[in-house]
């Protein structure tokens, strides 16, 4: 790696001050809850992953455990790792917590069979006991973005082909259901407890939109979104929360196939992601990225474009209803 | 209707709404003027296999031949005549 842009960035980024981030975020929400949304505490769905441990963790640090109220929203597709490692997270803070699945409400409404439907147009003789992902493939090769479904027969054998755009936009359309109903029982407790959500995006999720519009990109507040997801995995040893937490892999446990955030959404593993948007922010040459991450430099090039370009076309999400006049009273 | 025409058609009502021919250039960037984004590219790509009967592999779903109406005709030209 190169000297310059690691020592900058290990500086910068690894080596921030924990407890102080830990007070500023713990201050901030407590002002927040205060001043801005007016609401008694915190309601938070707990993935078992390191984003929602984390929130998790720090809405008890601001507010103590009593005011914390956790949820496991587990569905079909979701790992039993996951629910295990939500339920060791809910004991660990010492906080209230339902468990809900979701899966008979996600059937009810067709996502599953919306889903299989779609999938069914590539691969007829998908069914029962079978399983399945999509990955993202083209981008490297200079080629347009463009999906790819992975699916597992029940012995085990590996097929993927080409996912043509109807298909797929039906895919992600019957799979956002899991977000956005995770979403509305999320807000059923914050009802009904006068309570806000909390939102977990890290950094680069935030930055690059990759959310669900209405699903898990929808909250009240949203505490870890200025920090790189390098920095949410040490608060969480910070914290001292599991050793099961902080190991965990990231995925995005929405497809049945454990399918890694970079396989779908984005161009390298996380930890270089983060170095990369790092690097971008603070207008670093592609060629220094490139030897820090040991890639060649039109890859470096390839990460910078397609950060922008998720910068832009990502934009809508995160954009409230456009009115067609602004109303000057609001 | 020549190939231009129709696709030029096919952008103007389905991306920028319109039937002003002066609202394109067949030689703009669709990226780069921020007509398309990457899905957007992806439904060219399924208009043209679709309505053209073109198969368009892997390797041809490339900037050069999708990023404006002159090379779509040109890639469409090309196809239909190999």
């Amino acid at each position: 790696m190169s000297s310059t842009l690691t020592e900058i960035y290990t500086k910068e980024v690894i080596d921030f001050d924990k407890d102080k981030e830990v007070e500023k975020i713990s201050n901030r929400l407590r002002e927040i809850l205060r001043n801005k949304l007016h609401r008694r505490g915190l309601v938070i769905a707990m993935s078992g992953g390191i984003d929602s441990s984390v929130c998790a963790a720090l809405s008890v640090a601001a507010l103590g455990k009593n005011k914390v109220f956790g949820m496991l929203l587990p569905e079909q597709d979701s790992s039993s790792d996951s629910s295990k490692r939500g339920d060791l997270l809910a004991k660990h803070l010492g906080i209230e917590c339902v468990v809900h699945d979701i899966a008979p409400a996600l059937s009810a409404i067709g996502c599953y069979e919306w889903r299989d439907e779609a999938i069914k147009k590539v691969f007829p003789e998908y069914g029962e006991g079978w399983k399945n992902k999509i990955v993202i493939s083209g981008g490297l090769e200079g080629q347009v973005n463009h999906f790819r479904l992975v699916v597992q027969t029940p012995d085990g054998e590996m097929k993927e082909d080409r996912l043509p755009l109807k298909e797929y936009l039906q895919i992600v359309a019957a799979t956002n259901h899991k977000q956005r109903i995770r979403k509305t029982m999320e807000y059923f407790h914050a009802d009904r407890l006068n309570y806000a959500v909390v939102g977990t995006p890290n950094r680069l999720e935030y930055d690059q939109g990759f959310f669900v519009k209405n699903g898990d990109g929808s909250a009240d507040v949203k505490p870890i979104a200025h920090l790189y997801k390098t920095q949410v995995y040490a608060l969480a040893k910070h914290l001292g929360l599991p050793d099961e937490i902080c190991s965990a892999i990231p995925t995005t446990d929405t497809y049945s196939l454990s399918q890694g955030q970079d396989e779908f959404y984005f161009s390298l593993p996380y930890q270089q992601m983060d170095m990369a948007l790092w690097a971008h922010n603070h207008k670093i040459a592609t060629s220094e990225l490139a030897e820090a991450l040991n890639i060649d430099e039109a890859h470096a090039a390839f990460v910078y474009n397609d950060i922008e370009t998720k910068r832009r076309t990502t934009q809508y999400l995160h954009a409230k209803a456009v009115l067609i006049e602004d109303i000057a009273e609001l | 209707m020549s190939l231009e025409e129709q696709i030029r058609g096919y952008v103007l009502e389905n991306y920028l709404f319109t039937d002003d021919q002066s609202a394109l250039n067949s030689a703009d960037s669709f990226l780069e003027k921020g007509i398309l984004d990457s899905t957007g590219i992806l439904e060219v790509i399924y208009f043209i296999e679709d309505e053209f009967n073109v198969k368009v592999e892997d390797d041809e779903m490339i900037p050069e031949n999708l990023d404006s109406v002159n090379q779509i005709v040109a890639y469409i030209g090309k196809k239909q005549g190999s």
